[in-house]
């Protein structure tokens, strides 16, 4: 049992690296992406390549001077992006990241916590990480910031529910909530998003506004609101915001690998004739290529597509999105009873 | 209540409380106003519900500085006015003296006038369009058309050695001709900007995001626009075909053939597409412009104006006391009173010019086109979105400095 905990921290604090880690090269990532995109060399100053960009923002960031303004209400201006930061950390626990490993005697799996409702734990978390924004955009005292908290919880709630329905549909056709059982059942490159292409495109969309990434950036759009939520924010309390939005996406892009692609499970991977440990540690590699495929793909959809408008945005999601899940789910249903009867 | 300043009094914060509206200052200092004006609107949560524009954070008094400035002088400020085309405001001043004068201008100086008036328009449209979509969160497509903008500017450069502020030109021609790289440079844009134009065209003009974000914004219709003193693509875009180039030619622009694309809303979209088009016509008018540009002097024959050639000025007498009228500013000009006008990039650039014959105007006004478009902003965006505000805010290509000058 000792062992057991050890183990278990052990992994925790292994992801907790890897977490940040991951999500502090994104920010460097996201620049060399867009400048790739846009004809540009991208920062290239701190070390080879610019590698050390990412050290050096983090240094700038806890130099800077700890702003607050006189209006606005300390407490709660201090705490919001502490729970943005936190909410975004949390979804990590239950992601699981390869199959089971043996070794010195011990066999255990390369997840924190197989949670039998994981996807229930997934969107409750997720749908918390809205009060730090919310909080954050209101504590400033500063229209802006309220104007930028407002349009975010909305469209938190909006996406949510198309979120949930789309779920729904994956957790039918693998019979589960918990994201182990999920990933086990499309063992053999039976992957989701062969058998649920409109879930998969649902998802991905909701994915984006709950990362309030563009083209659903509309809480934090520098034109119209300067900053968003976060515009009187700076130094590492800026940080924290910037750096939870990456999380999120981090932490989206392993979730959407487990519901659609397979999580860690890629074809033929059983023919390969791999021990044990080495099947879990590739399956662990290509889980990550999946995951920084679709960080990509969230930095690739950023710099090509403009952004929606707020009432647009709203549209989108009641009057598309949520009736397409629930077409989605009957249509599910009708197989899964057609399957049964014949 | 222990967050609220002690300078707000107990009767302000109910008022705010019964007050269903909210205000929300827009500028002056604002990422989105490209620009130093400032907006108060009235809002009903995210739709406003009236506006009210504010101008003058950077008035610099040009038409008053201008009364005291001999007329070689003068050029310099109008760089200052619409900084995004700064060549046309230079030559369209120019041509304003040269018509009070009534100097006799080589053709080969109006096609070399015209090249760069075209360059400066397309530039000029390059930056308004790209920084709409900048407005609707595509950045992109701004960096993409910035590169050839650069080009441009480089080609400014080999003709004046400035790029943003130009002062190009000098009354009577140009202070030297094109040299060899500027001819280079403007053949290879000329061969280049079509294609990567295109993928400008192509990555925004049919996009559906795009498109919802700007069809039916901010319109204005033709009877309105009309009646504010529209003028320019703004004009266009609501359906007018007036274009100073064709129905005042200036500077042979009768020469060529070109097209005065118009829209029909007058919504952000069509003054976007009106744009693009312009761009276009632009391309085809330097095209000719190149293909038949005359052999010639580059410049007038106006002593009294232009600066005569630095041997002559330590060699013969008459350039010598030329050259020191022209530099001190001491050249009288007719007396007189003339409205002049050229079609600058973002409409009909104005310069009503009374002269009493002395060194210096006796009052000079610019017709500024910006300043009577922001006029119309706030009935233009009352009852939109925020969004739609910033928006169409962007696509009248409202510029501060042209704007207060």
């Amino acid at each position: 049992m000792d062992a057991l905990i050890l183990i278990k921290i052990i992994i925790i604090l292994i992801i907790f690296a890897i977490t940040l880690f991951i999500a502090m090269y994104s920010t460097y990532a996201e620049r060399k992406v867009a400048a790739v995109m846009q004809d540009r060399i991208g920062p290239n100053r701190a070390g080879p390549w610019g590698i050390l960009q990412p050290l050096a923002d983090g240094g700038k960031m806890f130099f800077k001077e700890d702003f607050i303004p006189a209006l606005a209400n300390k407490k709660l201006f201090i705490i919001a992006p502490g729970i943005a930061m936190f909410t975004a950390l949390m979804t990590s626990a239950i992601i699981p990241w390869g199959g089971t490993i043996t070794m010195f005697g011990y066999t255990f799996d390369l997840q924190v916590a197989d949670v039998d409702i994981g996807i229930l734990y997934i969107l409750g978390v997720v749908s918390m990480g809205v009060y730090g924004i919310m909080i954050g955009g209101w504590a400033s005292n500063n229209k802006y910031s309220l104007f930028g908290a407002v349009r975010s919880s909305a469209q938190m709630i909006s996406y949510e529910l198309a979120m949930g329905l789309s779920i729904l549909a994956v957790v039918m056709t693998s019979g589960s909530l918990s994201l182990k059982d999920i990933v086990e059942a499309q063992d053999g490159g039976k992957w989701n998003v062969l058998y649920q292409p409109l879930a998969f495109l649902i998802f991905i969309v909701c994915a984006f506004a709950e990362c309030n990434r563009a083209p659903f950036d509309l809480a934090e759009c520098e034109s119209e609101l300067i900053g968003g939520y976060h515009t009187e924010y700076g130094s590492m309390k800026l940080g924290f915001f910037l750096f939870a939005e990456y999380i999120n996406m981090f932490i989206s892009s392993a979730v959407i690998s487990v519901l659609f692609f397979g999580g860690y499970n890629f074809p033929f991977m059983h023919e390969l004739g791999l021990s044990p440990n080495a099947l879990t540690i590739t399956g662990t590699l290509v889980f990550f290529a999946k995951i920084f495929f679709f960080i990509f793909f969230f930095m690739w959809v950023r710099w090509t597509l403009p952004r929606f408008r707020y009432d647009q945005l709203m549209h989108l999601g009641w009057k598309s999105l949520i009736p397409l899940a629930i077409l989605n789910l009957m249509i599910t249903g009708g197989f899964l009873l057609l399957k049964d009867l014949f | 209540m222990d967050n609220i300043s002690k300078h707000i009094t107990e009767n302000e914060v109910i008022d705010n409380f019964d007050n269903k509206l909210s205000t929300l200052n827009l500028g002056p200092t604002h990422p989105a106003t490209h620009g130093i004006f400032q907006n108060i609107l009235k809002m009903d949560g995210e739709r406003i519900y009236s506006a009210e524009q504010t101008c003058g954070y950077i008035h610099r008094a040009f038409e008053k500085i201008s009364e005291r400035r001999p007329y070689n002088q003068i050029r310099p400020l109008t760089d200052r006015l619409n900084y995004c085309s700064s060549p046309i405001n230079n030559i369209g001043w120019d041509m304003t003296v040269e018509k009070l004068i009534g100097a006799e201008i080589p053709k080969r100086v109006d096609y070399l006038r015209v090249i760069i008036m075209e360059l400066a328009r397309i530039a000029d449209h390059l930056i308004c369009n790209s920084v709409i979509a900048v407005d609707t969160g595509a950045l992109t497509g701004f960096t993409y058309v910035f590169q050839e903008r650069e080009r441009i500017y480089e080609i400014f450069e080999e003709i004046c050695g400035a790029r943003l502020t130009t002062n190009i030109g000098r009354i009577g021609g140009f202070e030297r001709d094109f040299n060899e790289t500027a001819h280079k440079k403007l053949k290879d844009f000329l061969k280049g900007f079509p294609k990567r134009f295109k993928d400008f065209e192509t990555l925004l003009c049919r996009n559906r995001i795009f498109m919802d974000r700007i069809i039916n914004v901010g319109p204005i219709n033709a009877d309105r626009a009309l009646n504010y003193g529209f003028t320019g693509p703004n004009l266009r875009a609501a359906g007018i075909d007036y274009d100073v180039r064709a129905m005042n030619p200036y500077s042979s622009y009768q020469d060529f053939d070109f097209k005065i694309p118009i829209g029909k809303s007058g919504d952000t979209f069509d003054r976007f597409m009106v744009r693009q088009e312009e761009i276009k016509q632009s391309l085809n008018i330097i095209n000719q412009a190149v293909n038949n540009l005359p052999e010639g002097p580059y410049h007038a024959d106006l002593p009294e104006f232009y600066l005569p050639p630095k041997e002559d000025v330590y060699t013969k007498m008459e350039a010598l006391i030329y050259h020191f009228k022209i530099i001190m500013g001491e050249t009288n000009v007719p007396k007189g009173e003339i409205y002049f006008s050229v079609e600058g990039a973002n409409g009909e650039l104005g310069f009503y010019l009374i002269s009493d014959g002395g060194r210096t105007p006796f009052r000079l006004h610019f017709r500024r086109p910006c300043f009577i478009y922001y006029q119309a902003f706030s009935e233009m965006i009352k009852g939109a979105l925020l969004s739609d505000a910033i928006v169409t805010m962007s696509s009248m290509n409202v510029i501060a400095g042209e704007l207060d000058a």
